[in-house]
């Protein structure tokens, strides 16, 4: 399989705190990969590199079959050129209906006057409806999306982010504030999406980390401790002093 | 899942019946006011306040832009009042020129020999320049003879400095209430420029006369005022659905978003700047074509109506009508600006306490300064909130937390669709 | 003629009685032979009578001229002799004789007229008394007779100072003569090497008074020819159409040097032709057709054809004559050496002012960045500390100064009314902030946008209850007596003693503002809740109390600072809008959430002011206006400010 994203000697610091330490990091496509790691290990500025929030002060950010530079483009371009992004808190335009989210969310034009002057067709409306009903929220597709349960938030936003089609899904702790049944839901849902794309899962539950059954890679301090399958890296002594102390 | 629920693509006016109520009402008060006018009808509405509500229309129109960019899009712009009187100067040169023009002509015709185009461009510079003591058209003035070019700068003007300006703010990311400070200090900068006397739009005189229109002395001023009443109305009409129509649509939904959450409209892909910069453009544009109607009905336009607070005003009509909805604004300027104008103009019996007489020529300002207070604390929805009431629309319940982490972002109370 | 006048004058004089006058005295011939000019004195034909008692060597001419121009001369209507005199009450007089200045006798005032010299004609007269003058043995008398040289000085005065130095004895009349000696010479010394001496000897000197007195020496006449003359006093070459000189300047100089035709006004081509219409034409030119200029040229000079009238020269003319002929400057002041020496001196002396302007622009500067300072202190706090928007800061200001005035109502004491003013404002504001604290603000944290339209609601309120109650017109804050006055360090560098005081108030500000916060448990407080209110909460710390009371102390700061700027600026309900904007620039320019930002803003935004005004110094409205283009485009590459936070400290 070929190399996706390529993340290599990558460093940034804040008022002198290294928030990220030559920090080097390879997904190829279409493959599942869970990061895990204390807290401040790095791996939201991780994720805010690679999506163009935060600049860093040295390191390459290499992307897609052209090679691209991720550094110099802007947030908007780099969703554009395929990565999505899952945040943390689930963020869905809260004023506006599922179905307006989706649809804003759909792979198109994101130009200005592209958009002023867009009409969904009947095969859009067939894609948010396909859509929804894979996040299971078919009945609620007029609701107000702040209307919606913690849950089902997260969902809307894993099912925006399948709507942008991007080759590359970042999903910061999508399971966090969620029923047993909802995880199940969403592991599922991410194994789906690793099928057809490359797929980063940022998250501190081990048990949903195990169910993602895929290769770990253990962030600590800003750099990579230790990456492998997930029996592999919890026997590591080192990542059991990290969690556990000594 | 099926496509039945899916919203049906009906026409514009079936989706929106707001649009065809407002249009509807606004259509009859221009009717209504035209028969009670002097001018046609049988003279129950004095010229005068036909004048002072053709300009409300205008207002309102300016209101409609201020909505779209502050309650639709989040961007809290101090400065689009600047646009409006950038509009109003852009058409008042015009009519300036024009009606000096014909009076020095005139004047000129009697003299022995006919006049040379020199003559007539030192006689009518001497005329509109004489005031701050120059004699000579200012490089600005150089398309003042002509009406199509003139009509253009209503246009130009404004959109070309807001897109200037917000290139390089939306650039910067400059958001929130900085964004409005910066704002506000382009429109401190321009109204300071326009005082100056050789900023070649005769300093604090500002341009005088507009009530005129050149060529049309014979026709009464009932019948101009009526005129400019209707195209006030026509103008507003088109706005008012030119605005629904943008923020109904996907657009609309994208500078919601904007407003409620930039930086995740950002990760969806969307150019945010690209959308503020239209936004912020196209409303300069709509409040420089307003300007350029109103200051032909109030006559006179000088810097100290682009001063900052005017902007400050504007945005307070929106708030008081309630702001994110199309028709809040409307109501939000027409309301205040006709309660302004009753307590200024000394129509309002004034309270005596015994001990001091309220006099509201002095205190309305005052009063309306609390009532803006007391808006913003307690009915965020404005007036337009009242709509809510009769047609009983439900609002998500957020537990009182607001719709987005961005500064512009609804709060619960107003959140309504 | 004269000889009869003088026996007549006798006879006069011997058939006065009751008079012991000296008619036959050398000063009274003196003023009897200049009688005429006198009695009907004016300005333009004073001089030679002035001239003669000035250079008649007489010791009474001194007493004539003194008392001529304190109006104290009179003349005898009957017999035309000059007296002076005291009028004792209405109707009589005290006379006195000019040749001995012996009392004469008490006379009623009826047969005496007294002389009026206006004031051109009192200043010629202080000219010539200035040789008296300068040896007079009253030092006072002597500093009077150097002021009027200074005035106005003139070729015979040099002579009289250097005859009165060897006998001056004052060290500092002195100096200041042998200075004026040296001035003089520059302008009227006899030879051009003690000239050029002089103009060395004032290398460097800031004074305006040898400025005054080199420029006239570098005087220069714009001069034509046909090509550039090698005498060695030709200035600059100059360029027809350049600033210095314009095209219609040039060719006037050519014209007037009878070196062109001339040429013909618009106005004067077109009277011309409206003299020569007949029958609807001109020169046999429909007058219709006359409506542009080059159809008016052509019936012009059909007219020339024609010798109605005189033929002008054509645009073509003009250009010719001028592209023939150099435009030079010849030096007139004085001969070239001196020149020379006075441009090199001058240049000096330009440069020296230059740098000297430079450190006085900057004194400027810094006041007005220390008023920014102070304006902007308050904000600092509740906009940088607390992230509240208070657009009614500028009102606060503005209720300090209105607080300022209504003390000095009630206490007359300048001195003392300020010391209980600053305090006082400081109360009034701290309740107002507190108050609006409470009602208002605290409903809409974390909603900037509504609190800055809040605020504004308040600001506006607020200024027109100001004007409801202390009218439009702007009120005085008087500073106390020992505030008058300015610090002159030299003729260019100088700073008034309030801008001294306001600068100084700024840094105990800063200093009051860095001890609070760094200091102070209130300080340890105000930084908890800013950076985390959950968890200061949790440790004890009511955010509420602490909120309310930075609101207070950023408030009460705005009064102070309204006080000061009171002193500084005229008081009007409209005051506190003229620096709000100023104000949040100086905070967002220097980086919010930092004191030492928002000094590193104040300094900037007031340099930048006074810098641009340095540029334009007639327009302060352009001025601003640049200054704010400058910041906006400023905050382009610094959005965050001077001083900037970052990572997550920023996000906060």
């Amino acid at each position: 399989m070929s190399t996706l994203l390529e993340v290599s000697g990558v460093s940034v610091s804040f008022d002198g705190f290294k928030a990220i330490n030559n920090l080097s990091f390879q997904i190829a496509e279409r493959e599942l990969r869970a990061v895990i790691g204390p807290n401040g290990a790095g791996k939201t500025t991780f994720m805010d590199i690679i999506t163009g929030k935060t600049k860093p002060d040295e390191g390459r950010v290499i992307y897609g079959d052209k090679s691209v530079s991720l550094l110099k483009m802007s947030e908007s371009k780099i969703a554009q050129a395929g990565v999505g992004r899952k945040f943390q808190r689930p963020t869905v335009f809260e004023d506006q209906s599922v179905f307006d989210n989706l649809m804003m969310a759909l792979k198109k034009t994101r130009g200005p006057l592209a958009v002023l002057f867009f009409k969904p067709s009947a095969e859009d409306n067939h894609k948010v409806a396909d859509l929804a009903e894979q996040i299971g929220l078919s009945g609620a597709l007029h609701r107000k999306s702040g209307e919606l349960s913690h849950g089902q938030k997260q969902w809307l936003e894993i099912g925006m982010l399948l709507a942008q089609e991007p080759r590359l899904l970042l999903v910061d702790e999508p399971a966090a504030g969620m029923t047993p049944a909802e995880r199940e839901h969403t592991t599922d849902i991410l194994r789906e999406a690793a099928k057809t794309r490359a797929v980063v899962v940022v998250e501190h539950d081990m048990e949903f980390v195990r169910r993602l059954n895929c290769k770990v890679t253990v962030l600590h301090e800003g750099s990579v401790l230790a990456e492998g399958s997930l029996d592999h890296v919890t026997k590591n002594e080192q990542v059991i002093e990290v969690y556990l102390g000594r | 899942m099926t496509d039945a629920a899916l919203p049906r693509r009906q026409p514009f006016a079936l989706r929106f019946p707001s649009v065809m109520i407002f249009l509807a009402i606004l259509a009859l008060f221009t009717v209504g006011v035209t028969i009670l006018s002097e001018g046609f009808g049988i003279g129950v509405i004095s010229t005068s306040f036909i004048k002072t509500l053709g300009k409300t229309l205008c207002l309102c129109l300016v209101a409609l832009a201020m909505d779209l960019v502050w309650g639709y899009c989040g961007i809290l712009s101090l400065g689009h009042m600047a646009f409006f009187g950038l509009g109003g100067y852009a058409i008042g040169m015009w009519l300036m020129y024009a009606r000096t023009e014909i009076i020095v002509l005139e004047s000129l015709a009697a003299a022995p020999l006919p006049p040379t185009p020199q003559e007539v461009s030192d006689g009518i510079a001497t005329q509109i320049f004489g005031v701050v003591g120059s004699s000579e058209f200012p490089p600005i003035w150089a398309f003042a003879h002509s009406l199509p070019l003139q009509l253009a700068a209503v246009v130009i003007v404004p959109g070309l400095l807001a897109l200037v300006f917000g290139w390089l703010a939306f650039r910067s990311r400059v958001t929130g209430v900085y964004l409005s400070i910066l704002t506000q200090a382009m429109t401190l900068a321009l109204s300071l420029h326009l005082f100056q006397n050789d900023s070649g739009l005769r300093g604090n005189n500002g341009l005088s006369g507009l009530q005129n229109l050149p060529g049309l002395d014979d026709v009464p001023q009932a019948t101009v005022s009526l005129w400019f009443f209707w195209a006030s109305a026509l103008a507003l009409g088109l706005g008012y659905v030119l605005c629904a129509w943008i923020v109904s649509g996907k657009f609309g939904s994208v500078i919601r978003a904007i407003r409620d959450d930039e930086a995740r409209v950002r990760f969806l892909g969307y150019p945010v700047e690209a959308f503020k910069l239209v936004i912020f453009t196209l409303t300069a544009v709509i409040a420089g074509i307003a300007g350029a109607l109103y200051y032909p009905q109030a006559g006179i336009i000088n810097p100290a109506e682009i001063a900052p607070i005017a902007s400050i005003y504007l945005a307070v009509w929106v708030a008081i009508g309630g702001r994110g909805r199309l028709y809040g604004a409307v109501i939000g300027a027409a309301f205040v600006s006709l309660v302004s104008t009753w307590f200024t103009g000394g129509q309002a019996p004034d309270i005596n306490l015994g001990v001091y007489t309220i006099s509201w020529v002095d205190w309305w300002t005052v009063l309306l300064g609390l009532s803006f207070v007391a808006v913003t604390l307690y009915a965020p929805k404005g007036i337009g909130g009242l709509i809510d009431l009769i047609t009983e629309r439900k609002s998500p319940n957020r537990h009182g937390a607001s719709l987005g982490p961005d500064q512009g972002s609804l709060r619960e109370q107003e959140a309504e669709k | 003629m004269l000889r009869f006048a003088a026996t007549l004058l006798a006879c006069l004089t011997l058939s006065l009685p009751a008079s012991s006058q000296q008619a036959d005295a050398p000063i009274q011939q003196l003023l009897q032979s200049q009688s005429d000019l006198i009695v009907e004195s004016s300005r333009r034909t004073i001089g030679p009578a002035i001239d003669a008692l000035a250079n008649s060597g007489l010791p009474a001419a001194q007493v004539v001229l003194d008392k001529w121009q304190l109006r104290e001369m009179w003349v005898n209507t009957e017999t035309g002799l000059f007296v002076y005199a005291e009028e004792v009450d209405r109707d009589t007089l005290r006379i006195f004789d000019f040749a001995d200045g012996s009392l004469i006798g008490d006379v009623p005032d009826e047969g005496f007229e007294q002389l009026k010299p206006n004031s051109g004609i009192r200043g010629l007269i202080g000219t010539a008394l200035v040789q008296f003058q300068l040896s007079d043995p009253d030092p006072d008398t002597r500093q009077r007779a150097l002021d009027a040289i200074e005035r106005g000085a003139e070729e015979s005065h040099l002579a009289a100072l250097r005859a009165s130095l060897p006998t001056e004895t004052d060290p500092q009349i002195l100096a200041r003569k042998q200075r004026l000696e040296r001035l003089l010479t520059i302008a009227y010394g006899a030879t051009e090497a003690e000239r050029i001496e002089a103009i060395q000897s004032f290398d460097g000197d800031l004074g305006v008074d040898v400025r005054a007195a080199l420029n006239p020496l570098l005087a220069v006449r714009v001069e034509a020819a046909e090509a550039l003359p090698s005498d060695d006093d030709i200035g600059r070459v100059l360029e027809p159409g350049s600033d210095t000189l314009s095209r219609d300047d040039a060719y006037a100089l050519l014209v007037a040097a009878d070196l062109a035709k001339p040429r013909i006004s618009v106005e004067d081509q077109r009277n011309a032709l409206i003299a020569n219409i007949a029958d609807g034409q001109v020169a046999g030119i429909q007058v219709a057709t006359l409506n542009s200029q080059d159809a008016r040229d052509m019936a012009y000079a059909a007219l020339a054809e024609q010798g109605t009238v005189t033929a002008v020269a054509t645009e073509a003319e003009v250009d010719q004559r001028l592209a023939n002929h150099v435009f030079f400057e010849r030096y007139v002041g004085a001969p070239p050496e001196v020149v020379f020496a006075a441009k090199a001196a001058l240049n000096a002396i330009e440069n020296k002012v230059a740098i000297n302007q430079m450190f006085d622009l900057s004194l400027d500067a810094l006041s007005l960045a220390s008023i920014y300072f102070l304006a902007a202190i308050g904000l600092a706090i509740t906009f940088g500390v607390m992230g509240v928007i208070n657009m009614a800061h500028g009102e606060f200001i503005m209720m300090g100064a209105y607080t300022g005035y209504v003390v000095q109502l009630f206490i007359p004491d300048y001195t003392l009314s300020i010391l209980v003013a600053i305090p006082l404002a400081f109360a009034v504001t701290f309740g107002a902030g507190v108050a609006m604290e409470r009602l208002v603000i605290r409903w809409l944290y974390h909603r900037p946008l509504e609190t800055l339209l809040a605020t504004f609601g308040i600001s506006i309120a607020l200024q027109q209850i100001a004007k409801n109650i202390f009218g439009t017109q702007a009120r005085p804050l008087t500073a106390p007596g020992w505030l008058d006055g300015s610090l002159v360090i030299n003729d260019i560098v100088s700073i008034s003693y309030i801008r001294i005081a306001i600068f100084v108030l700024a840094l105990l500000f800063l200093a009051l503002f860095l001890f609070v916060m760094n200091r102070t448990r209130l300080g340890l407080e105000v930084r908890a809740v800013t950076q985390n209110p959950r968890m200061a909460a949790s440790m004890g710390i009511n955010p509420d109390k602490i909120n309310m009371l930075t609101f207070g102390f950023g408030s009460g700061i705005a009064g102070i600072a309204g006080v000061a700027i009171g002193l500084y600026a005229k008081v009007t309900s409209e005051m506190g809008s003229d620096y709000i904007v100023q104000s949040f620039m100086t905070v967002v320019v220097g980086g919010v959430g930092n004191i030492w930002g928002t000094l590193l803003g104040a300094t900037m935004v007031g340099f930048l002011q006074k810098g641009i005004e340095w540029f334009n110094p007639s327009n302060t409205l352009a001025a601003q206006t640049y200054m704010i283009l400058f910041i906006i485009l400023f905050i382009q590459f610094r959005p965050k400010g001077i001083i900037a936070l970052k990572g997550r400290a920023a996000e906060a």
